[in-house]
């Protein structure tokens, strides 16, 4: 049997947009303003993006380097209050593994200069799948920087 | 010192132990280590444990930091587009 495991994180991102708060969350309701700046390249491997914006309503973004794998992001919204909040689930496979599932919560906020949106994620990663390369790559960049930390240590 | 904790979690003078090194250049390397992602410590009462960073939590660390640097790329193309695209600004 192979074993598995689980891995939890979160994070949270901060940005102020100069626009009204309303511009900013049709950004994210609008399936055609929405593909502008979240949808991935359309050259990439098995690419497609679809929105259906609504609570219960599904968004896919799929797409990968030539040779594969197929990432694909599958979410679902969960809680939609306009120009306030978006909380969606959302689960991240590479071809047919699941590797992640997390869930998405985006707070938007008038300020005087704008808006304010959080971007918060709860996310468990499963299984420690990567593949082979990002691992070597993964090593490679911190062997790196441990070479370059001991190096101004001496 | 590496090689060494592959074996097994060690206290800081058990690591100066072997090594003709102060203990105060171990910590130091010790912390290098830390910093780089290589090895965790944790303070146990008046020791300093180091144990090796497990890979299953380096694949997870960067599977998240991946994730995130996913949505900061996206966020700041939806600022460039607040920024330039003229459709955002018309009412749907």
């Amino acid at each position: 049997m192979t074993p598995t495991t689980v891995a939890h994180d979160s994070f949270v991102i901060e940005r102020t947009y100069d626009a009204p708060v309303d511009r900013v969350f049709r950004a994210w309701s609008d399936p055609a303003v929405k593909a502008h700046w979240f949808a991935g390249s359309p050259d990439a491997l098995g690419a497609g993006y679809e929105l259906d914006f609504r609570v219960g309503g599904h968004e896919v973004n799929r797409g990968g380097p030539p040779g594969g794998p197929v990432y694909t992001f599958d979410a679902q919204f969960r809680d939609i209050v306009p120009n306030q909040r978006i909380v969606s689930t959302y689960e991240m496979s590479a071809d047919d593994v699941r590797i992640s599932v997390s869930v998405a919560t985006v707070e938007f906020r008038a300020v005087d200069t704008g808006t304010v949106l959080v971007l918060t994620e709860q996310g468990v990663f499963l299984d420690g799948h990567d593949t082979a390369a990002q691992r070597e790559e993964g090593t490679r960049s911190m062997l790196n920087s441990l070479a370059n930390a001991l190096d101004s240590d001496a | 010192m590496v090689e060494r904790l592959t074996r097994g979690p060690a206290s800081v003078s058990e690591l100066a132990e072997p090594l003709a090194m102060s203990l105060a250049a171990v910590v130091q390397h010790v912390q290098v280590l830390e910093a780089c992602g290589v090895v965790r410590t944790e303070k146990i009462g008046r020791t300093r444990m180091c144990r090796i960073e497990p890979g299953a939590m380096t694949a997870a660390e960067r599977w998240i930091s991946d994730r995130r640097r996913g949505w900061e790329a996206r966020l700041d193309r939806l600022g460039d587009i607040l920024k330039d695209d003229p459709a955002t600004e018309e009412a749907p």
